[in-house]
């Protein structure tokens, strides 16, 4: 993809500014609706999930403690890489999203979740949540585009170490959870100099990571082999497949996210001062879907419906589903091109880009078109666009938060 | 011992290296929830019906749980719509209880979330949340010679609570209870037989009844005409203990009065207030329409930021009391003393005064 501000014709060129602000009302107000209706059954749905990731996880390492047996082991890795998938995706990842802070159960909150992963929840809310959900495909500004050591965009600039990128990208998914927390440390940034390198506050997130390591190994590869005796070997197997397979599966689903043919990119300069409307639109134009199953959205921590997830990131995951229908329907109207497939697709899509993308531009691609400037604007993204809204009314204000 | 403490706390690290990142804690919860000292629940063992409109639960505390005085009150956490909220209630069982229960009686205040749930949705058998309990409002070690009690609606429940403790220790006891008809009396047939064994003097006013509407001191200093000597302890709503506060100090009396407010008035109109930072210890002045974190920042406060949008969810900081409103879509958040609700100051503004812990 060339960024959406090079490019020959813009897939938003027929939007005019109120257009832009009119799609940020309407999804506003479906926001507004979703969040006003949780609930009840919505706490139930995330419990209910937890205890059923738990009971497999519990499950799965009991059988485990028999590995020495091949269909034991069989069942417990099968149970242990599913349990662990939903743990890093439908849990983790929502609930560190702040998708459940609204129970306000200090068990499932935001603030306090920690995830059956290498990099510490704080340090990945930061990356995550922080930097890639506000810059969400703005070259330059969102590291998740390539996760800085691949190209995956052509305004990307070419370099001779892109040439092993297909490589990298398949080392990186068979160690992701690594190469997670090594991203979210910013290592190629913080160990470039000596000042980086000795900075305390890198210092202190690196020493945090590698006790989480620490911690996470200790379990995986010692203790639970040790408590499985003669089967010590064959749960260290069991183990390192079932991470195995909960790597390549996240890498794979999250490079569905924001990589196959159809997303568009950004220029740093296009969002300064990008209004609320504006930035719902990147949103929407910087995501893509997996079509599928009840179960393929379970297993993809509904990731499947990654651009109402980028639309509404605080909203429950099990809500994504409902409101897919009318945010298609708003990428009709509004003629914008909902991007879905189903997910051998997206892998092959995403792939081919890494792959082609590992040599320079040619071609058309080589064009690079000057942007406009635009005028330098000062909205601020939390505030919605003027419309006429009715005055808070009382009732409103014992209405449980 | 030293040797097997050390053992014990090894092992202990052990099991808490096969459930990480989660602690043990959190699988024995499913089984065994009361066992947890560290996160106090209780079990509902009996849903009593006292009133219509009230009833009283029988709770099992579990481990972690301290011995209460007569007259305090718990802060109690029920999942509400999911949404926990907390609320606090008098105790109204006497601290000795060999079964180690505690009861506590709710009345179903109109519009009050919490109230209705527990009246009309909690059963035998549900979890809630507890806090330990806590409240100055309680009788002293040394019985007092003369007693009065005036209280209105629910609030006699901690007055129930201090009577079934400490009836027995004391002589001359006057209570002055105020509700809208005899059936809303709560534990009516208890006070009536209490006052007809001569133990109490009991004063019932029904102001549906009556025309003389609410107690006011002038009708109290009638009906029992030493009440300035009495130790007094008063409870109900705020209009009425604000008026014996004044009578009691006219009298030169106001170290005798006790008195417990259930809510504290919240100062909500929606448009701004003064926040305060509890760890800077500053203090701001907002209109409502600027996020608290743009206003602490502003104001020297060191805030962590992220998004500034409510995407991130890096700058949620507790809020302690007061109230604030979404500015994206309206949604007050409100806290009481004593709560610890996560807000996000990034798209939160001040809905009147308000305290963060930040």
């Amino acid at each position: 993809m060339t960024t959406i501000q090079r490019k020959k014709t813009s897939p938003v060129a027929h939007l005019t500014p109120e257009d832009i602000e009119q799609i940020g009302i309407e999804l506003d107000a479906i926001r507004d609706e979703v969040m006003a209706s949780r609930g009840a059954k919505d706490a139930a749905y995330i419990r209910r999930v937890i205890a059923w990731q738990r009971g497999l996880e519990l499950g799965s390492r009991g059988i485990l403690l028999f590995s020495l047996f091949p269909p034991a082991w069989l069942v417990g890795t099968a149970g242990l890489s599913i349990a662990k998938i939903l743990e890093n995706m439908e849990i983790g990842h929502n609930i560190m999203h702040g998708q459940w802070d609204f129970l306000r159960d200090p068990k499932i909150h935001s603030t306090k979740w920690e995830w059956d992963n290498a990099s510490p929840s704080e340090q990945w809310k930061h990356s995550h949540n922080e930097l890639h959900h506000t810059y969400t495909n703005v070259v330059g500004r969102d590291n998740d585009l390539g996760y800085g050591i691949m190209r995956v965009d052509e305004d990307q600039k070419w370099i001779p170490l892109y040439l092993g990128q297909p490589l990298w990208n398949f080392v990186n998914a068979c160690f992701f959870e690594y190469g997670i927390a090594a991203y979210d440390l910013e290592l190629g940034k913080n160990l470039a100099t000596k000042k980086r390198r000795q900075d305390p506050g890198f210092r202190a997130r690196l020493k945090q990571t590698r006790r989480k390591i620490g911690k996470q190994v200790l379990k995986d590869y010692i203790i639970h082999p040790a408590l499985s005796g003669p089967s010590f070997l064959h749960t260290i197997a069991a183990n390192a497949v079932a991470n195995l397979v909960r790597n390549l599966w996240t890498h794979s689903v999250i490079m569905c996210g924001h990589f196959p043919n159809g997303v568009e990119t950004f220029e740093k300069t296009s969002i300064e001062g990008e209004t609320r409307g504006e930035w719902y639109l990147r949103q929407m134009l910087g995501s893509a879907n997996i079509s599928g199953s009840k179960a393929m959205h379970l297993m993809t921590g509904n990731l499947s419906h990654q651009i109402e997830h980028h639309l509404f990131p605080d909203m429950p995951s099990n809500r994504y589903h409902q409101v897919a229908p009318r945010i298609k329907d708003l990428f009709q109207r509004y003629g914008l091109t909902y991007t879905t497939g189903p997910l051998p697709k997206q892998v092959a899509s995403a792939w081919w880009k890494v792959i082609r993308l590992s040599l320079p531009n040619r071609g058309e691609a080589a064009i690079r078109r000057p942007i406009e400037k635009k005028a330098p604007a000062t909205a601020a993204r939390w505030r919605r666009a003027e419309v006429p809204t009715t005055p808070l009314s009382p009732a409103a204000e014992t209405a449980a938060p | 011992m030293a040797v097997i403490r050390t053992l014990g706390a090894g092992a202990w690290r052990v099991v808490e290296l096969i459930t990480t990142p989660v602690v043990p804690a959190d699988y024995l919860d499913v089984i065994a929830p009361l066992r947890n000292a560290q996160v106090l629940r209780a079990k509902v063992e009996a849903v009593r019906p006292e009133t219509s409109n009230s009833v009283t639960l029988v709770l099992r505390p579990g481990r972690g749980w301290v011995r209460h005085e007569p007259g305090q009150y718990v802060r109690l956490g029920v999942d509400v719509d999911g949404v926990r909220l907390w609320r606090s209630y008098s105790i109204t069982s006497p601290p000795w209880r060999s079964d180690g229960r505690i009861t506590i009686t709710v009345n179903a205040v109109p519009g009050g979330a919490v109230s209705t749930e527990l009246v009309r949705n909690v059963k035998r058998g549900m979890i809630l949340h507890l806090d330990p309990p806590t409240g100055a409002f309680r009788l002293d070690e040394t019985r007092p010679a003369k007693a009065l009690f005036i209280t209105a609606g629910s609030g006699i429940t901690p007055v129930m609570g201090m009577l079934r403790s400490a009836l027995h220790e004391m002589t001359d006891v006057v209570v002055v209870h105020s509700a809208r008809t005899k059936e809303d009396v709560v534990f009516g047939l208890e006070l009536r037989g209490l006052a007809a064994e001569g133990r109490i003097r009991l004063i019932e006013r029904h102001t549906r009844a009556s025309d003389s509407g609410r107690l006011k001191p002038a009708d109290i200093a009638e009906l029992v005409p030493d009440l300035l000597e009495r130790e007094t302890w008063a409870c109900g709503p705020n209009e009425m203990l604000d008026d014996l506060e004044t009578h009691w100090a006219d009298g030169g009396a106001a170290h005798r009065l006790r008195t417990e407010r259930f809510r504290p008035t919240l100062l909500t109109d929606g448009g701004g207030g003064t926040v305060t930072f509890t760890k800077s210890g500053t203090v701001v002045e907002t209109d409502g329409t600027e996020p608290i974190l743009d206003s602490g920042e502003t104001a020297g406060v060191l805030m962590k930021s992220g998004c500034r949008m409510g995407i991130c969810f890096s700058c949620v900081l507790p809020l302690r009391e007061g109230a604030v409103r979404d500015l994206r879509d309206g949604r007050l958040t409100v806290a009481e003393p004593g709560d610890n609700i996560p807000i996000q100051p990034c798209i939160s503004a001040a809905a009147g005064p308000c305290t963060i812990e930040g």
